[in-house]
């Protein structure tokens, strides 16, 4: 038993990608916090704990620029110049109804960004982590407690308690439960989810191909669901790679998984062609299932939800990640504002701002990642019809193919100061 | 109406009806769903104008750590301490008074729950004239339009403002929109307030505060109007909007 309890101005239930972030951007703005992590930081850190990589909009770009995370990403960051949507069936080349995302073509909206213009970037989730520990141990006012598990809080009229599973106490006005999709604070608070599972898995690995992708993200819609293939950095050695994200139907997934290396090669080129040239498997393959949740609350007493465990979505538009960062704007901004004018971060009226804010934006793309999904994910004719004629539709009216590229930019809504590149 | 200090009795703005009425209210006070909803909306607004206006006087940076550290605050008709903690969190020594001893009670133990160190006092300001006290700020927030005097109150608040000091006044002003939307919506259309919280006859123009605030040599140099938006449940301050109820900054020099 440790005795070194805690009382700190937000305490944080989760070290993962949202936690930190969150612990980051609150205690540059000079907030005391405590982030429970229950991970070991060499663990979390290690290859094999996390194989994904994430898309990264510009707006979450100005986010993580903005609390000092992304100077620790650094080089390892792919940028995205080109997004190339197609329609297809396995064997056959692409439809060449595709739709075609250029950054030129909004690179006059966005005005300089620093590391040139770019639509996103592609960064491995374990790249990210490492960032933000190392920008967590810079920051004087965030406690990292790793590893170190939350067994459970007691919300009371004024104030919180967080108890760890070694039996310290962290003390806060308020809770927030980045603890991910299966979130006990979230289970405990009794707040019901909406959820469906898709039929459907992600299967994720890193690829190594013989030409150079020219940061171009391709994502070819096959019956079976997206199949992504995002730009990553290339290797020391020089050897371009790329993030695989292929989407199965759960059955065929299992003969995918047992596949050898070599014939689950053969696979991918035979869906993506050879506009990358020879494709190899580097590493292991994950496989994650798919679904969709959505929690009916994201605040409750002294208690706020952030990222996965407020909200899972289809991987279709990669905006998961995105996503949670604009949670984390949002809430950064709303507790420093409230900060600032010495309100009781954890009381209701600072809480329902932040849910009032998030709701639209959460629901709108569950909806949008939910149809598309559902709009793509099959073989009818008739459908594939109009969803080509539609592509090649958007392709051609310049300001609705603007809207949508300013939507996967994280640049549409009301966006959080963080994420328009300003400080909190 | 006179401000004649000497002929004034300690306890003369005190209206015993309206005391009562707020005993009625006092759990109510931290309920942000409760008969205080339109007050915890309006808190942000207020508190963030009380800031940079105290911030502004004192060379202090509002967006700073405690940035009214070290100031002395008299919260005049503090109720259950909705503003008093805020500006006990943002550093400042704060003094909160009230008549109603049910409000005083509740506002010493939500202090007392949130580890705050507030002075709370069951007095009127017209004691603590007695006392010979001064702050650097004097608030006077949606309290006039409760006593019953007026002229008395507002020269009792203005003589506890310190030199330099300044005094922050809230409260709505006499125009039939502010009877229509503070009277009738609030209290009988929408139910924010109780029925007979308000009395439209007391509301106060701006000019008449600032004449009863003159004599006592306090200068009023800012009045900004608290419009509501139904949609957003949001106030805002609005220079042009003066019409229902309003924000107040003078100084003494």
């Amino acid at each position: 038993m440790v005795s070194d309890n805690l009382t700190v101005e937000v305490a944080i239930a989760g070290g993962g990608l949202a936690g930190l972030t969150l612990g980051c951007a609150l205690a540059g703005a000079g907030l005391e916090v405590a982030v429970v992590d229950a991970e070991a930081p060499a663990t979390a850190l290690d290859e094999p704990f996390d194989g994904r990589a994430s898309a990264i909009a510009l707006g979450s770009q100005r986010l993580l620029r903005g609390i000092g995370v992304w100077r620790h990403v650094g080089a390892d960051a792919a940028p995205i110049h080109d997004i190339r949507v197609s329609d297809g069936r396995v064997g056959e080349a692409a439809s060449r109804l595709f739709l075609h995302y250029d950054v030129e073509e909004v690179a006059g909206e966005l005005g300089p960004e620093p590391g040139g213009p770019a639509m996103g970037w592609i960064v491995e989730n374990r790249v990210t982590r490492r960032a933000l520990h190392r920008r967590a141990a810079e920051l004087p006012t965030l406690r990292h407690l790793a590893p170190a598990r939350v067994e459970g809080a007691e919300r009371g009229e004024s104030r919180a308690v967080m108890t760890l599973a070694d039996g310290r106490r962290v003390t806060a006005p308020l809770v927030v439960a980045c603890d991910g999709r299966n979130s006990p604070l979230r289970q405990a608070a009794g707040i019901p989810m909406t959820r469906w599972d898709y039929p459907q898995d992600g299967i994720v690995a890193t690829l190594i191909h013989a030409l150079d992708h020219e940061g171009v993200a391709h994502e070819h819609f096959l019956p079976s669901g997206p199949f992504a293939v995002l730009p990553l950095t290339d290797l020391p050695d020089g050897r371009h790679r790329s993030s695989l994200v292929w989407t199965e139907r759960r059955e065929v997934a299992d003969g995918v998984m047992r596949l050898d290396d070599a014939a689950f090669s053969r696979e991918i080129e035979r869906r993506f062609g050879d506009s990358l040239g020879r494709i190899e498997v580097a590493g292991r393959r994950w496989r994650y299932p798919l679904g969709l949740q959505l929690a009916q609350r994201t605040i409750d007493r002294r208690l706020a939800l952030v990222g996965d465990a407020a909200h899972v979505i289809h991987p279709i538009a990669g905006q998961g990640f995105n996503l949670g960062l604009r949670d984390i704007g949002a809430l950064a901004e709303v507790l420093v504002d409230a900060r600032r004018l010495g309100l009781d971060l954890g009381s209701a009226p600072v809480l329902e701002r932040y849910q009032r804010w998030r709701r639209f934006d959460n629901l709108a793309l569950v909806a949008v990642t939910d149809g598309l999904n559902r709009l793509f994910s099959n073989d009818l004719g008739s459908l594939r019809l109009a969803r080509d004629l539609g592509l090649a539709a958007v392709n051609r009216a310049a300001p609705l193919k603007r809207l949508f590229m300013r939507h996967a930019m994280g640049l549409v809504g009301e966006l959080p100061r963080l994420c328009r590149g300003e400080p909190l | 109406m006179t401000t004649t200090r000497e002929r004034q009795k300690t306890h003369a703005t005190v209206d015993p009806a309206e005391v009562e009425k707020f005993s009625a209210l006092a759990e109510d006070w931290w309920d942000p769903e409760g008969r205080s909803r339109a007050l915890h909306r309006l808190n942000p607004v207020r508190l963030a104008y009380i800031r940079d206006r105290a911030c502004r006087r004192f060379g202090r940076n509002p967006l700073a750590e405690r940035p009214l550290a070290g100031l002395s605050v008299l919260d005049v008709g503090c109720g259950g301490g909705l503003v008093t903690e805020p500006l006990a969190r943002l550093g400042a020594r704060v003094t909160g008074l009230d008549a109603t001893p049910a409000a005083i009670a509740v506002a010493e133990a939500h202090a007392g729950a949130q580890d705050l160190e507030i002075e709370y006092r069951q007095a009127t300001a017209a004691e603590l004239v007695a006392e010979g006290r001064a702050f650097d700020l004097v608030l006077a927030l949606e309290i006039v339009e409760h006593v019953a005097e007026p002229a008395v109150f507002l020269a009792d608040c203005a003589a506890l403002v310190a030199p330099g000091g300044g005094l922050a006044l809230s409260t709505f002003n006499r125009t039939g929109k502010a009877f229509l939307l503070g009277v009738v919506a609030a209290e009988y259309l929408l139910r924010w307030v109780p029925q007979g919280t308000h009395d439209w006859r007391r509301f106060l123009r701006p000019s008449e505060v600032a004449g009863a605030l003159r004599p006592e040599g306090l200068t009023v140099r800012d009045v900004q109007g608290l419009v509501y938006n139904p949609l957003t449940e949001a106030w805002r301050l609005s220079r042009g909007d003066l019409d229902v109820s309003y924000l107040l900054w003078a100084e003494r020099d």
